[in-house]
């Protein structure tokens, strides 16, 4: 569980976080949306660790992140598993040596148990024919893949994805919100999720946080976000003419 | 007070490389790749350029030395002193900044742009350690090339003024030979130590902290050569003033 209190954060004059709180729950895939320039990013890199914030407390399982030592920050890092926008993917190594890469530096395990947690989790990520590939020959889809592999195979207790499946196709998008949704609810991940994608929000969100200005705007489920009334949801969330016919008609069955 | 900023985020990112350092066993891989980018891989193009450079300076000391009462063994003397001194350390080394620095800014400077930095960090890795280390040790075995650079650079002069017909090969010998000072040979190689570590640093400074897309880290490349030129020139003045002044 990660609870957030009060966070600001500003780079020079330019405030973009400002006092957001909320908590994201273990096993529930948590969704952060907003307009660009919302601070999405930002607090999605604060929860990471990779911002300090200015003002205001992250805790990770109770454990407040500003109070930890530089070794248990260290230590918190490698409970956390990261998928980024463009797979940040190590080009120089296979697949299988992305994958591999966090045992190699954190762990102890023999080659043979590295290589077995390594084809567990491209298996588990339905990749079994791609471990000797480089990333810039396989498709979009399959690096997103081969990141998600990469981020769970040190059982991390948290998740962050940021916008997951920006540039994948209709069906590969929805591949991936379904297998970061399982492997949440599958491990007991608490993952955080930075989206455009208004599919993610109506599949998979669990709770959904919208961003506005640098303010938390709204939080809710993917149910109550039919429900709302605030104008700044709905304008964001039903800007398309097929996701608000699709409010209209969930608004018809309800009545 | 923009370059007083920079110099002072250099050295903390000089600094920030030798901190927590990355598992030996990870370490001597990178190490061992880096040698072989950096020092092997620049080989080639060190002794075309000294080959060259030795034979050029030879053609134009025997054309100089137009006096008949002049020794011809003063090619051999000159062309020594001037590859030894300086074409071999620092003429290389400003070749190398434009090889080897604009790869180390351009790879450190993708991985940036493609979050593969961020991904290290948010692994818990120091990144600067895992990627700058290596390129410093591997760097430091600079001096062999530079060593090299000499031998082929003379080697030069001596195919020129032999095959030129400007000078016998005996005289040009014992003009190689004529009041050698081997402290000559020390101050090259420390010279090539000092440039190596900035051929390594400089440019990953550039890299590392380069933001933008494609483009910029092309301009961070031209941008990183251009410095370490820069730095390499005024510390070749400072190291000859306190080595040989």
């Amino acid at each position: 569980m990660i609870e957030v209190e009060n966070i600001h954060k500003s780079f020079g004059d330019n405030h973009v976080l400002k006092g957001i709180s909320t908590r994201f729950d273990k096993g529930k895939t948590n969704l952060i949306i907003g307009q660009s320039g919302s601070g999405k990013t930002v607090f999605l890199k604060c929860l990471l660790g990779l911002f300090e914030p200015d003002e205001g407390n992250i805790y990770y399982n109770g454990q407040c992140y500003s109070e930890l030592s530089i070794k248990e920050k260290r230590n918190l890092r490698q409970e956390m598993g990261m998928v980024f926008q463009g797979s940040a993917l190590f080009d120089s190594m296979t697949v299988e040596g992305n994958v591999m890469f966090p045992l190699d530096m954190f762990t102890n395990q023999s080659q043979s148990e590295k290589q077995d947690r390594v084809d567990f989790v491209l298996k588990r990520v339905n990749l079994v024919d791609a471990h000797k590939r480089y990333p810039a020959e396989i498709s979009g889809g399959m690096q997103k893949r081969v990141a998600i592999a990469r981020a769970i195979v040190m059982n991390p207790k948290y998740l962050f994805c940021d916008e997951p499946n920006s540039g994948l196709d209709p069906k590969t998008a929805i591949l991936i919100d379904n297998l970061i949704h399982e492997i949440t609810q599958e491990y007991d991940i608490t993952t955080v999720i930075n989206t455009h994608d208004m599919n993610s929000v109506m599949e998979i969100g669990e709770k959904i946080i919208f961003l506005k200005n640098g303010h938390k705007e709204w939080e809710g489920t993917n149910k109550e976000i039919f429900k709302t009334d605030n104008k700044a949801v709905t304008d964001f969330v039903y800007s398309s003419e097929l996701f608000k016919k699709v409010r209209q008609m969930y608004i018809e069955e309800r009545n | 007070m923009k370059y007083l900023e920079a110099i002072g985020k250099y050295f903390i990112m000089v600094w920030e490389v030798f901190k927590k350092p990355t598992k030996w066993r990870i370490m001597k891989t990178l190490i061992f790749k880096e040698i072989d980018e950096l020092v092997y891989g620049a080989m080639g193009i060190i002794i075309f350029i000294s080959f060259f450079i030795g034979g050029v300076v030879t053609i134009q000391t025997a054309l100089n030395l137009t006096n008949p009462l002049l020794p011809k063994s003063l090619i051999g003397f000159a062309a020594r002193q001037s590859v030894i001194l300086e074409f071999a350390p620092t003429f290389t080394s400003i070749i190398m900044a434009g090889k080897v620095g604009s790869y180390i800014t351009s790879s450190i400077g993708t991985m940036r742009v493609t979050e593969q930095i961020d991904a290290l960090e948010v692994m818990g890795i120091n990144s600067l350690n895992y990627l700058v280390f290596p390129k410093i040790v591997a760097v430091m075995l600079y001096p062999f090339a530079v060593a090299i650079s000499m031998f082929v650079g003379i080697l030069g002069g001596w195919v020129a003024a032999v095959f030129g017909g400007f000078a016998p090969s005996g005289d040009f010998i014992q003009g190689l030979q004529m009041d050698f000072n081997a402290y000559h040979v020390t101050y090259a190689l420390i010279k090539s130590v000092v440039f190596a570590f900035v051929i390594a640093t400089v440019p990953s400074y550039h890299g590392y902290y380069m933001t933008g897309g494609a483009l910029e880290v092309g301009k961070a490349s031209t941008t990183s050569f251009v410095w370490t030129s820069v730095v390499i020139i005024i510390l070749n003045y400072i190291l000859t003033q306190l080595l040989l002044g």
